[in-house]
């Protein structure tokens, strides 16, 4: 039964079950709800709960074990005589499993009759041009040891799948009665959709740890393999960046790191006082009005896509740095793609991040620390300057760190906008790229994952990673320090 | 409650001079439609105690707040009649509500002490308004400040710490200290006492007392018994109308309106 059809079943037996579940605790109680122990729809949630939690758990764990032990089973069956040269068992079970799909998709289209499929054999029939026909593209003519492990692979599956609908509906009637029997009017039914409610909370952000946590171990993994094909002290002080696929590239991370902080750091230096400044306008001078309106516009900013900052860069601004500061103007500048270009047009793209969230910051500081400046007859860009911006502090420290961390996680607008070349150079004018921009350019393209020029682009994250780590550490203990000071 | 026992300072006043400091014709005080003061007299004398009394809701801290303009910090309010400070118009147009701010200090009703040390809270005022010359200087008046806030021997062994650390009745102290420390001409006082036990009340007290011999204090104050130790002027507030003002041992002994009567001896509030 498609895994659709169960899910959809066990939907209904729940809403069954929060009816009769209901109905069942007020009839216990004689049709009066005062005498129950929880309000009568906690009952029914209560039968919902345990038809749904249980089986649906199963049934996803059972959704995930049964391919990989199917797996196993039928990779053992496989004879090392089966695996060709230059193979592995790993190609040949994905050979396995489309062979197996295929044939799935052969029967349901109605290519070949549902009790001739397990008598098909190699030499009778064309099995290539069969799938083929059935939109499964095969690299080579099917084996017979490769098909027998498909009709072993198809068997098992569908034993699986009999055996996963019984035991999970199975289970979704057991949780269905026995919480059905417990409905009666001494039963605590509201605490125990508390205590699922409990579970459930745990449950999404237990989701979004384990979800961090699967991210660095890929990333760890990656980096491992990386280091043990190119020395770790090359990649750490390298001082070059000339990656080449035949061999010989040099991967120095340093001129990337330079980039990408020469880049956040004009990008910080041009968003934070606009940021900061636009923030304090909103929140203390601008009339209810003019706030209403001006707020939404500078957030607009935000929800600009990047890449259209980068054609602004690559079209706008570039060009007009290059007469100023280019061959005709200063001579500085080579081309439009530079550091200040990217960096000035990132700055841009950061200042609703810095603007918006400090606004928010300002406002949560209370009237009465204003009035109490004010009423000692300060002015009010002395109190903005001496009481409020102080109290707001730890906040907009915090504000400021995540658009760094923006800054240093851009991509786009460095690609159109700071050029591509690796270059340690202190001039703002010249082209340079950032760590992201340079893991873009490794992995796009024919990368053979196993090579070093590949594998660098995930010590490359992980190298973001931990900065951009240190810096949200580095923020949480600004912020406590102060509030420390403060509350 | 016996009146006729209460401790006064009254018989004093007879003695000082009787000029007006703050004089406020017709005062209207809306809140968006809310009319919170309605036409509202009444004549501040110099070196006096003034105590505004009333039920709660009656725009007590309304009326207090604009003698100094701090109403103007709230978009809906709106003030309407004239109020002059010796016998300037503090509503026209030429005056900075700053400069104003400076000579009419204020203790608000909630402490507000500054998220900064209880040395800074104090020096704030002084540092802005360029009253010391130098560090010894302003030392000097943080500690005087201090001291008249009835708060000095609490927290002179701490000065750099945070004033938002104090309890509720010490941040009440030391923004007494810290309106002081900016030497006002007049000093409104919004419940000052309220978060305050009888001894550090008292001290407060005294200082009101002493402020009296240079400014002009105006204290709002839920006690009765307060109003009558230290004020030598009472003003009664009810429903935003100013019933009754005059000499303190007259409201409290000899009340001419019959709200004021019930107010004091408690049976409306
Ligand atoms: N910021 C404000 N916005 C709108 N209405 C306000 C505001 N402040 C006070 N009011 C209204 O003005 C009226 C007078 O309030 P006010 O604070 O002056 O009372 P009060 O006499 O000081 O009372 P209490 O003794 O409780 O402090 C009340 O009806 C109140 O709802
Ligand atoms: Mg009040």
């Amino acid at each position: 039964m498609p895994v659709l059809w169960i899910v959809l079943i066990i939907l209904a037996l729940a809403v069954v079950g929060y009816i009769m579940g209901r109905q069942r605790a007020l009839a216990s109680a004689g049709g009066d709800s005062r005498k129950l122990h929880s309000l009568p729809s906690y009952y029914g949630s209560s039968v919902a709960i345990f038809t749904v939690v249980f089986s649906l758990l199963v049934l996803v764990c059972w959704l995930i074990i049964q391919p990989i032990v199917i797996n196993n089973s039928v990779a053992s069956t496989i004879p090392d005589t089966a695996i060709p040269e230059a193979s592995s068992l790993g190609l040949v079970m994905s050979d396995v499993r489309r062979v197996a799909n295929g044939l799935d998709l052969a029967v349901a289209g109605g290519a070949i009759p549902a009790n001739e499929v397990s008598e098909i054999s190699t030499e009778d029939t064309d099995l290539r041009g069969l799938l083929a026909s059935v939109g499964v593209a095969l690299g080579s003519d099917v084996s017979e040891p490769v098909l027998d492990a498909a009709q072993s692979y198809r068997n098992l599956s569908k034993t699986g799948n009999i055996l996963m609908t019984v035991v999970v509906l199975a289970i979704a009637v057991g949780g269905f009665i026995f919480a059905f029997l417990r409905s009666h009017k001494d039963f605590r039914a509201r605490n125990v959709v508390e205590t699922s409610i409990r579970y459930l909370l745990i449950l999404a952000a237990s989701i979004a740890i384990l979800t961090t946590i699967g991210i660095v171990l890929s990333l760890i993994f990656n980096t491992i393999d990386f280091f043990t094909l190119y020395p770790a002290s090359d990649f750490f002080f390298g001082t070059t960046w000339s990656p080449s696929f035949g061999g010989g590239s040099q991967l120095g991370i340093i001129p990337l790191l330079w980039g990408t902080m020469y880049i956040s750091i004009i990008a910080l230096a041009v968003a934070v006082p606009i940021g900061l400044f636009a923030a304090v306008y909103l929140s203390e001078y601008a009339s209810p009005k003019m706030r209403s309106f001006a707020k939404p516009l500078i957030e607009v900013l935000a929800g600009i896509p990047t890449i259209v900052y980068g054609l602004f860069a690559l079209l706008t601004v570039g060009p007009l740095l290059l007469q100023v500061f280019g061959p005709n103007g200063t001579g500085w500048m080579g081309a439009a793609s530079s550091v200040m270009t990217a960096g000035l047009v990132m700055g841009i793209m950061l200042i609703p991040f810095v603007s918006s969230l400090s606004d928010d910051i300002i406002n949560a500081v209370p009237q009465a620390m204003r009035d109490g400046a004010l009423g000692l007859g300060a002015t009010k860009s002395e109190t903005v300057k001496q009481v409020v911006l102080p109290a707001a502090l730890p906040g907009i420290v915090g504000a400021i760190l995540l658009a760094a961390s923006r800054a240093i996680g851009e991509t786009m607008i460095v690609v159109l906008g700071a050029g591509a070349a690796a270059r340690l150079s202190l001039n703002p004018f010249e082209a340079m790229t950032t760590v992201t921009a340079k893991i873009v350019s490794q992995l796009t393209g024919d990368a053979d994952f196993s090579s070093p020029e590949a594998l660098v682009a995930f010590s490359l994250g992980m190298t973001l990673f931990v900065i951009t780590l240190a810096l949200n550490v580095l923020a949480l203990y600004i912020v406590r320090k102060y509030r420390e000071q403060y509350e | 409650m016996n009146m006729t026992e209460m401790p006064t300072t009254a018989q004093n006043v007879k003695n000082m001079p009787q000029n007006t400091k703050i004089s406020a014709r017709d005062v209207q005080v809306y809140y968006g439609e809310n009319h919170a003061i309605k036409d509202v007299n009444v004549e501040i004398e110099d070196r006096t105690v003034t105590a505004f009394i009333g039920p709660s809701g009656c725009g007590k801290s309304t009326f207090l707040r604009c003698l100094n303009r701090m109403n103007d910090t709230i978009d809906v309010c709106r003030v309407e009649g004239t109020i002059a400070l010796d016998g300037e118009d503090i509503y026209d147009k030429k005056v900075d509500p700053v400069q104003l701010r400076a000579k009419v200090g204020m203790v608000f009703q909630k402490p507000n002490p500054f998220p900064k040390s209880i040395y800074d809270n104090i020096a704030y005022g002084p540092r802005i308004h360029g009253l010391a010359k130098n560090k010894a200087e302003l030392d000097e008046i943080v500690e005087k400040s201090l001291r008249r806030g009835a708060i000095w021997d609490e927290v002179k062994d701490r000065l750099q710490a945070p004033g938002t650390g104090l309890s509720g009745g010490q941040q009440q102290r030391l923004c007494i200290a810290r309106a002081v420390a900016t030497e006002p001409e007049v000093l409104l006082m919004d419940e000052p006492c309220s978060a305050l036990d009888p001894i550090a009340t008292d001290q407060v007290e005294d200082l009101i007392d002493e402020l009296r011999n240079q400014y002009s204090v105006v204290i709002v104050t839920h006690s009765m018994q307060q109003a009558a130790r230290v004020s030598q002027k009472t003003a009664f507030f009810h429903l935003g109308n100013l019933v009754e003002y005059g000499e303190t041992d007259q409201i409290f002994t000899n009340p001419k309106d019959p709200r004021t009567e019930s107010y004091i001896s408690g049976r409306i509030g």
